[in-house]
């Protein structure tokens, strides 16, 4: 007789508990569900029965879940972890995953979120039973989709890097189809490649599939390197150009103008070099960027509020918004249209694409 | 290990940041505030001199803003121009999910 696997899972909040508990009893394989109300209860359960996966909440009195999973990963490391939290705070993302957990994922809030969120589930119980090792790998993208295409593999790779989310398709080895922010097919799949570090996961394959990519996976990786390095030199000459000053620019600046909804961008570097796209002085723009970027910080530090984030400027003509990396600064003026939570969760993205 | 506790410092109490508003004139000296009166007025004056000089400083700079909006992990600062003053909101993560919405019409 097949044995059922065994879900654990912790939430302080029990309305929730027994509303994820019976949204998991109807997974295909009919798991067992128990349900813990603390990172406490939750070890002594672990301790008393084997299982297979546990769920947790990061956000939870006494003990939270990041100190219940470092618990775990000590005590259990056979067991299966998933973070099913609120917070979408990109810091807590990094330091899950760096405790060695499966999957970290938001609290589904549409039902195509919480299908895909099951389907995940499904995959991290089913691949249990198959033997190999598991753990993080320091690979680039191109390996693990080499990896994939020459072992004739079909999976689902799901790629994070910070806010931005894609996947990518493989059937019997062949590319089949990718997806991210309003991309498919081959051009979807050339941004996912040009992220530089993030998270993946191999989830079950999707046999049904539709195809959007034709070309074989060499030839779009080679494509691919070439655009890379195209882009590096286009940013290279452009460097060159009037009012934009670092030479050898191969850091993505053109790339970060050319994101949707940008009118320019503006980089004062370490040694206070002013580097810029799309505007034609920014030798204003940069003494200002840098003046209220110094003030906020400083006034963040006197009223103990945290690192500083963002400063959001937004006037009839232009919207600016300003952010800091060591002693770097950037400065993106955004369409006119944008308002500021727009602007926010925009410039979020530009961010993790600087630091990218 | 006494020994070491000799050099420990005890540790900063902190700051309780509260959400409310205030606004400035264009001199910088605060004319009305819904913080609570155990909010720091050294601290008022602080924010209502970056916002008011971050404006001024957009304008040479040739940026005229009507709005600033500065992020903290632990409280967003939403400041509107108030010809050559500033109405200046504070908002703290707990007391509400978004920041507060402006009106477009002069004030």
């Amino acid at each position: 007789m097949e044995t059922r696997h065994k879900i654990l899972l912790v939430d302080d909040d029990p309305d929730l508990l027994e509303v994820y508990r019976e949204t998991f009893a109807l997974l295909p394989s009919h798991p067992e569900v128990h349900t813990a109300p603390s990172g406490a209860r939750a070890i002594a359960m672990l301790e008393a029965v084997p299982y297979r996966l546990l769920v947790t909440d990061l956000k939870m009195p006494k003990m939270d879940g990041l100190q219940l999973l470092s618990i775990v990963r000590r005590k259990f490391p056979e067991l299966r972890t998933v973070v099913l939290t609120a917070m979408v705070d990109e810091q807590f993302r990094s330091r899950v995953y760096a405790l060695g957990v499966d999957l970290y994922w938001h609290k589904p809030g549409t039902e195509s979120e919480m299908k895909q969120f099951m389907e995940c589930l499904e995959s991290l119980l089913g691949r249990e039973s198959e033997p190999g090792f598991r753990g993080m790998q320091s690979k680039s993208l191109v390996d693990l989709v080499q990896l994939e295409c020459i072992s004739q593999s079909s999976s689902m790779l799901r790629v994070t890097n910070g806010p931005f989310a894609g996947c990518i398709w493989i059937n019997d080895g062949e590319l089949i189809d990718a997806e991210t922010e309003a991309a498919r097919g081959e051009e979807a799949f050339q941004k996912i490649l040009r992220w530089r570090a993030g998270n993946f996961e191999f989830l079950r394959a999707e046999p049904g599939r539709a195809r959007t990519i034709f070309k074989s996976y060499n030839a779009l990786l080679l494509e691919t390197a070439q655009a890379f390095d195209e882009a590096c030199n286009t940013d290279i000459s452009a460097s060159a150009m009037p009012g934009q000053a670092a030479r050898g620019d191969a850091s993505g600046l053109t790339a970060l103008a050319q994101t949707d909804g940008v009118d320019f961008v503006l980089r004062i570097t370490a040694e206070t070099k002013v580097d810029s796209r799309g505007l034609e002085n920014p030798d204003r723009l940069a003494g200002w960027t840098r003046k209220s970027l110094e003030r906020f910080r400083a006034l963040g530090e006197t009223l103990q509020a945290g690192t500083l984030e963002q400063v959001a400027g937004l006037g009839g003509r232009r919207n600016v918004a300003l952010a800091q990396k060591g002693q770097a600064a950037l400065c993106v003026g955004w369409r006119q249209t944008f308002r500021a939570g727009e602007i926010r969760d925009r410039m979020k993205k530009i961010l993790t694409l600087w630091a990218s | 290990m006494g020994f070491l506790s000799f050099f420990s410092k005890p540790p900063r109490p902190l700051l309780q940041l509260h959400s409310g508003s205030f606004s400035l004139d264009r001199g910088g000296r605060v004319l009305a505030t819904t913080l609570p009166s155990s909010f720091p007025p050294a601290l008022i004056l602080e924010i209502g001199r970056c916002v008011v000089d971050t404006f001024r400083d957009a304008q040479t700079a040739q940026l005229t803003l009507d709005e600033l909006v500065v992020h903290y992990p632990g409280l967003s600062i939403t400041a509107r121009e108030l010809r050559g003053g500033a109405l200046v909101f504070l908002t703290t993560p707990a007391s509400s999910l978004s920041t507060p919405k402006l009106k477009t019409s002069p004030l």
